[in-house]
């Protein structure tokens, strides 16, 4: 397979397999993520979508299998860190900071631009701006969500983005800010891989669905 | 880039402790009750209190430490804001050392301000509450560092708090000799330079090795 883009970064993933325990959750996962493309990956509970998203993080290593970008093995990879977005099952906001100070302890540990202005944007966009100055703990779920969505719209680079479940607990107006940010992303020649139980829809993009089958015990 | 890191982990931790301000004197609360109640079981003759005191400070400096080391990581691995910051850019051991640093700042530094008052109330010298103070300001930053190594290694255990001092109260306990040790050779009239001097390579040589540990369990634990 000859690949399209010379100049844009490549993610690989090669012949990938999870493992919990003594179980085997998925195997021999191979796929390239190039400029502009987007995954979504599917499963039932308990297929490994979690565990293949935080491989591709960094946070795991895999045991089998190799995850390469730019041919760099990911875990010793800094540039692969610097231009990464993960959002997890966890939001990683503080309970007892509020939403303006725990976004901005996000975007300076990666190395973001953590300007006021840029960052009340950010929230504005996500429409929780009003309540920047509440702490985390007196939010709702959808809002704590909201707010660690909003460093998705402070992101100008075309990186990786690994969202697990990113519209969970999000009402549909969110949903909506959600898809246009992937949008924008997208187009910008960024890549993102995502899992979702709802369907979704991005404008001009063919997302490629990667089932992760659940294997059965012998 | 890699300062301003530091500096946000350490600024955020501090505001942390500040929003919960009866959890962060905790500690030093319970090093002040605990050390005075040892006058009241012992009884008040001075001169045993006096031979009793550097030992008693430092074991009582030694649990209040202990006490908040749960929290160290573990507020933080259980909102994801962990994770945030492995798979950060920034090196690990920064991370490590600016978590160390906050601890110390919250638990270390309040024990050192007010050991003196339980110095007193243990009728020590001033020379020896002078020595007391000299090596707490040694001594209480290994327990940080050390502690962060247990507190990263039992992260997300059920018995998480017992098993982190099983860990790293034996690997204390040449801290306590060497802290208590300086005060006691004071008392004798001999100088606490050399058990001083022993503090502080202990704590040279866990600068060396304890955010490289403690880095390393994190990635296991994570």
């Amino acid at each position: 397979m000859i690949s399209s883009q010379h100049d844009g970064s490549l993610l690989r993933i090669k012949n990938l397999t999870g493992i919990r325990g003594t179980e085997k959750l998925f195997q021999g996962i191979h796929f390239d993520l190039q400029s502009g493309q987007a995954v979504w990956l599917r499963g039932a509970n308990g297929s490994g979508k979690t565990t293949l998203l935080r491989m591709l993080t960094g946070i795991s290593v895999p045991e089998v299998g190799e995850i390469l970008w730019n041919g760099e093995t990911l875990a010793k990879s800094e540039a692969f860190r610097r231009q990464l977005v993960y959002l997890g099952h966890s939001n990683g906001l503080k309970d007892d900071l509020t939403a303006l100070e725990s976004l901005q302890f996000l975007t300076t540990v990666h190395g973001r631009s953590s300007e006021a202005p840029a960052l009340e944007e950010a929230l504005q966009k996500m429409g929780v701006f009003h309540r920047r100055h509440l702490p985390v703990r007196m939010l709702s779920q959808g809002q704590r969500k909201r707010v660690a969505l909003a460093r998705l719209a402070l992101e100008t680079q075309p990186g990786v983005w690994v969202l697990d479940e990113p519209f969970d607990s999000l009402d549909d107006s969110g949903v909506a800010v959600v898809t246009q940010l992937l949008e924008t992303h997208l187009g910008r020649g960024g890549r993102v891989i995502l899992t979702s139980h709802i369907p979704f829809k991005i404008e001009g993009v063919d997302i490629r669905t990667l089932q992760l089958e659940k294997r059965r015990a012998p | 880039m890699t300062g301003a890191a530091v500096r946000s982990v350490l600024g955020r931790d501090l505001r942390l402790a500040s929003r919960r301000p009866i959890d962060a004197f905790l500690p030093v609360v319970f090093f002040l009750v605990a050390g005075s109640l040892f006058p009241l079981g012992v009884g008040p003759e001075a001169n045993v209190l006096r031979q009793i005191a550097p030992g008693v400070v430092w074991v009582c400096a030694l649990l209040s430490a202990m006490m908040s080391l749960g929290s160290l990581y573990g507020g933080d691995y259980a909102d994801g804001s962990l994770e945030q910051m492995l798979i950060s850019a920034q090196p690990t051991l920064l991370i490590v050392c600016a978590k160390a640093l906050a601890h110390w700042i919250m638990t270390g530094l309040p024990l050192i301000l007010v050991a003196p008052l339980l110095g007193m109330l243990f009728d020590m010298h001033s020379d020896a509450i002078q020595t007391l103070v000299w090596s707490l300001l040694l001594g209480t930053p290994i327990l940080s560092l050390v502690g962060g190594v247990g507190a990263a290694l039992t992260l997300g255990l059920r018995n998480g708090a017992v098993l982190i001092l099983l860990l790293v109260l034996p690997l204390c306990i040449p801290v306590l000799i060497f802290g208590a040790g300086a005060v006691a050779n004071v008392d004798m009239g001999l100088s606490p330079s050399g058990h001083l001097s022993l503090l502080g390579a202990l704590l040279l040589l866990t600068l060396l090795g304890a955010p490289v540990a403690t880095s390393a369990a994190l990635r296991i634990s994570v």
